[in-house]
């Protein structure tokens, strides 16, 4: 493990920020801290830095106990939310102000910043300031800045944060690619799932102080081990009365969370659920919204509403229709853990022979899959 | 619906012209006209009489006195007024905000009270005085306050104290503490943090506050006054310009508006270097 962090807490004041957190991160692997606001992600990755101090517990990086090193020592590059750009200087200043404080001869200054313009495409910003950059040409500023001094471990608290949505998805695979080129650890925190699973290679679910769940994005998505994971990762419903569905018994659970592709609603004359279409209750269509490149459909399923997509390729709907609706899983949890059930009417068929995305991506009889 | 347009635009215009024209009137009648009448008067006698009036023995010690207080004045405030916004803006602790209000305190109270409160802590009956004879008889040295210009110094800085701090709070308070952060963070050290990247931000801002403190250093009258009470020695212009004044002679008084006018010329001069630094701060 290359950053280790060992019962580790933290208060501010009567505020407990960090509860007995422990986790690893390897080498070279990009990690994303994950939670909701006041999950104490950010409480994490500054501590990390060393811009905040735990209350007990260790702190290591490449196996070396960093408690007492001062945060310049420790061989991080640190990107703020806001980037905090020095913003009277130019943007070659910038990034060169890690390297004078070292004291590091001038040529090679001159050198490495213009090595870093190159590799963030700013090759002809050098000489402006930060108020007359874009939104993402000073996230590229700041890290640039960041990477100057060559760290070990690269730190990034919201790096999308301070950009428009527009841009954001683009910067996303643009720093995802220059991390891999770069091929620095970092860990950068976040609250929007759609950017950890995106960026990240590792996922650290947060909440509450507490760790929550540490694995890949699929085995967060697909596996959720509490909860809270449960319910943060994806689109839920939650459904207290899940045996009220077909194919699902009760159990000793305190409720289930359904996600919106956990869920197939299809008309009654469709061809390709016609075999299973024993597994399906009706569904009523309470309202239709339009995504962009979906419909998301609310339905009235045994008092019970639940969520689904559907594709605009498929026959249209309206409000009120009655619908087949089949689950084929949900996670069940209680106060300690998430189980995944499956629609046992549903394993009774055969689907070993079926396309199972079939189910997921049916397209209502226009097309055979 | 043009109609209509016109007719608020010719509402607004008229607002618009009795405004200026009130302000415009306002200032002239009440500020500009007393000092340029301060002028005139002041060459009533002509050059000759006016400029034997500034070379007096007693104009010159006052003179002295008046560049003395100011200097030592907006140097120490200088100095406390970045310590002290400083620390209310960078750290949070308890007390902050009385610190904060404290600070404003000259603002409030009169100088005369100002000055008095000096008398009362180091005058013959004072609480500070066992200390300062305690002081004097240790290093044989004989440091007077009260009376003397190291009281002129003091009421001065009192009187000035809030100026630099005043001006410096609120661009600090937007700066934040992030660029600090972030320089500490890449190993930079507190003095570094302080030229490379606080002082750019608060250059103006800490110009500008010094500029006012010079002004007002320069015009003290109340609470000096009160703390300095001989002719020649520990006189300072103001102090002067009254002491003048109130010998009653046409000539004294014809010699009181003449050092009256150095003061009002160093005013305008202040106000023309704050100006071109207002403009240049707005330019950047």
């Amino acid at each position: 493990m290359y950053v280790e962090l060992k019962n580790i807490n933290k208060n501010y004041g009567n505020f407990q920020a960090s509860t007995d957190v422990n986790l690893g991160i390897e080498k070279g692997s990009l990690v994303a801290l994950l939670g909701p606001s006041g999950s104490g992600k950010t409480t994490i990755l500054r501590m990390i830095a060393g811009l905040e101090t735990p209350d007990s517990g260790d702190i290591l990086i490449d196996g070396v106990r960093v408690n007492d090193v001062a945060p310049s020592e420790r061989g991080i590059g640190f990107m703020f939310q806001n980037y905090a750009l020095f913003r009277y200087m130019t943007v070659y200043d910038n990034i060169a102000f890690g390297l004078k404080l070292r004291k590091e001869d001038p040529k090679k200054i001159k050198e490495r910043v213009e090595e870093l313009l190159e590799l963030t495409s700013l090759k002809d910003f050098g000489k402006r300031y930060p108020n007359q950059l874009s939104g993402g040409q000073r996230q590229r500023v700041a890290f640039a800045r960041a990477l100057a001094p060559n760290p070990s471990l690269l730190l990034l608290d919201e790096p999308f944060a301070a950009i428009d949505a527009k841009v954001r998805q683009e910067l996303r695979s643009w720093l995802r690619e220059i991390i891999y080129k770069v091929g620095i650890t970092s860990i950068f925190v976040t609250h929007d799932q759609d950017e950890a699973v995106e960026v990240a290679d590792q996922i650290i679910v947060t909440n509450k102080g507490r760790v929550e769940q540490t694995g890949t994005p699929r085995e967060i998505y697909k596996d959720p081990h509490t909860p809270f994971v449960s319910q943060f990762i994806g689109q839920s419903t939650i459904v207290e009365e899940y045996y009220k569905m077909k194919g699902f018994q009760k159990g000793p659970y305190k409720g289930a969370i359904i996600r919106p592709e956990f869920i197939e609603a299809f008309k009654s004359d469709n061809k390709v659920f016609e075999d299973v279409i024993g597994c399906s209750e009706e569904g009523t269509i309470t309202d239709i919204l339009f995504r962009g490149n979906s419909l998301l459909l609310k339905l009235d399923v045994n008092g019970v509403t639940l969520t689904t997509h559907r594709s605009l390729e498929r026959r249209s709907v309206k409000i009120g229709e009655k619908m087949r609706v089949i689950i084929y899983r949900l996670y069940a949890f209680d106060d300690e853990k998430a189980y995944l059930l499956e629609n046992e009417e549903l394993l009774k068929y055969d689907v070993k022979n079926r396309h199972l995305e079939a189910y997921l991506y049916s397209s209502d009889g226009y097309f055979v899959v | 619906m043009a109609k209509n347009r016109k007719g608020s635009e010719k509402k607004v215009d008229i607002t618009k012209i009795v405004l200026i024209a009130l302000s415009v009137l306002f200032v002239f009648l009440m500020l500009v006209m007393p000092l340029i009448s301060v002028i005139v008067n002041s060459l009533r006698e002509g050059f000759k009489f006016y400029f034997q009036s500034l070379g007096t023995s007693y104009v010159l010690s006052a003179l002295g006195v008046t560049v003395i207080a100011t200097v030592i004045a907006v140097i120490v405030n200088t100095f406390f007024g970045l310590v002290a916004s400083w620390a209310i803006t960078k750290f949070s602790f308890k007390g902050k905000q009385v610190l904060a209000t404290l600070i404003d305190i000259p603002f409030s109270i009169s100088p005369v009270v100002a000055g008095l409160s000096y008398v009362m802590t180091f005058g013959r009956l004072g609480w500070a005085r066992p200390l300062i004879n305690a002081i004097n008889n240790t290093f044989g040295t004989d440091i007077q306050i009260v009376f003397a210009i190291p009281g002129v110094v003091l009421a001065t800085i009192f009187v000035t104290f809030p100026f630099v701090s005043r001006e410096l709070i609120p661009v600090l308070n937007v700066e934040g503490t992030d660029e600090e952060e972030a320089a500490a963070l890449m190993g930079a050290k507190g003095f570094t943090i302080f030229r490379k990247i606080t002082f750019p931000h608060i250059k103006w801002a800490l110009v500008y506050g010094v500029i006012l403190c010079t002004a007002r250093a320069l015009g003290e009258f109340g609470a000096v006054n009160a703390l300095s009470k001989t002719r020649g020695e520990t006189f300072t212009l103001p102090l002067e310009i009254d002491a003048l004044y109130l010998a009653g002679s046409a000539d004294s008084i014809v010699s009181s508006f003449a050092v009256s006018s150095l003061l009002v010329i160093i005013a305008i001069v202040v106000l023309i270097i704050r100006n071109i630094f207002e403009h240049n701060a707005k330019k950047e």
